[in-house]
């Protein structure tokens, strides 16, 4: 099988690379938001004890 | 045995563990991933009706499992919370819901792509695809209710209730094709006798299947964090864990 046939997916390539690529964005954006919300979690807490403790 | 549980089931506990364990159900997602792909898109043969379309298959029920597990876990955990007021329980299926609603999108979104090609039109308002969208409604209506409330524990308590009363849903999208005539073509893996798929075909199937519950729960496991820290922001361990982490 050439690159070209693999891509060309026998008439299909819309249809099969459209759904891997939707289901590509969604995984990858349910990581970036989880990992990104556990960062901004953990700062908002470290700067609320900073300001406790400055008090 | 109850002091073990209540122990494996404090935050601080499940904190830690979780940490420890998302890296190992990452890697094992990502290599899953790969060997499902690769068998999946160049070993696995194009199929002698559908063609290469078929090999939407290999995300598409992935997905649709998984929004029927994710469901059930969601329910379940939010029982338990409900019933016996353990709060890691009540993390789990708040952390559950948004990733549900993903993969029950993910299978109604490929199952157009497919049904496009194959059966000539987007959508049909057919027992199969009506129950699934159903199924993200209630995903989404967990996900409303979810952030109505301030007090968590209120919400917790009216998103179980929510989640145990939509798990009616659940055998209804299962059976559907069984139940009622419809384009959706009919179980070819989970079939008393041995399924009609063929082993070159299969295998990749069950490594995609795999590779999106390691990739469940390895990021049910860092939301689940989050939800620790935003629930418990009070108490002594997380203040020590903070201040160990800001000096």
């Amino acid at each position: 099988m050439s690159i070209q046939e693999f891509f060309h997916m026998g008439g299909y390539a819309f249809y099969v690379w459209s759904s891997y690529g939707l289901c590509a964005v969604v995984m990858i954006l349910n990581v970036l938001q989880s990992v990104s919300r556990q960062k901004k979690t953990l700062n908002t807490l470290i700067k609320r004890q900073r300001r406790t403790l400055g008090q | 045995m109850f002091t073990r549980f209540n122990q494996f089931a404090s935050p601080k506990h499940f904190y830690d563990l979780s940490a420890r364990l998302t890296p190992w159900f990452t890697w094992a997602s990502i290599l899953l991933l790969l060997a499902g792909l690769y068998g999946g898109l160049v070993l696995a043969p194009a199929d002698y009706q559908q063609g290469d379309s078929f090999r939407i298959i290999y995300i598409h029920v992935p997905s649709a499992w998984m929004s029927l597990f994710v469901y059930v876990v969601m329910a379940m955990a939010g029982g338990i919370g409900l019933i016996w007021h353990v709060k890691i329980a009540d993390i789990i299926a708040r952390s559950s819901a948004s990733l549900g609603a993903s993969f029950t999108f993910l299978a109604l979104a490929t199952g157009s792509l497919w049904g496009k090609p194959m059966w000539g039109t987007w959508w049909v308002w057919d027992a199969r695809l009506t129950s699934e969208l159903i199924l993200l409604f209630l995903y989404l209506g967990y996900i409303a209710l979810q952030s109505a409330f301030d007090d968590r524990r209120v919400a917790a308590r009216a998103g179980a209730v929510l989640a145990l009363v939509g798990l009616v849903n659940i055998p209804i999208i299962h059976y559907s094709v069984e139940w009622w005539s419809t384009l959706h073509q009919g179980p070819t893996i989970t079939k008393f006798d041995a399924p009609s798929i063929h082993m070159s075909m299969l295998i990749p199937l069950l490594l995609m299947a795999l590779a999106f519950k390691s990739y469940f729960i390895s990021v049910l496991l860092i939301r689940a964090r989050s939800e620790i820290l935003e629930y418990e922001c009070n108490s002594t361990w997380v203040e020590e864990l903070i201040s160990n982490r800001s000096f």
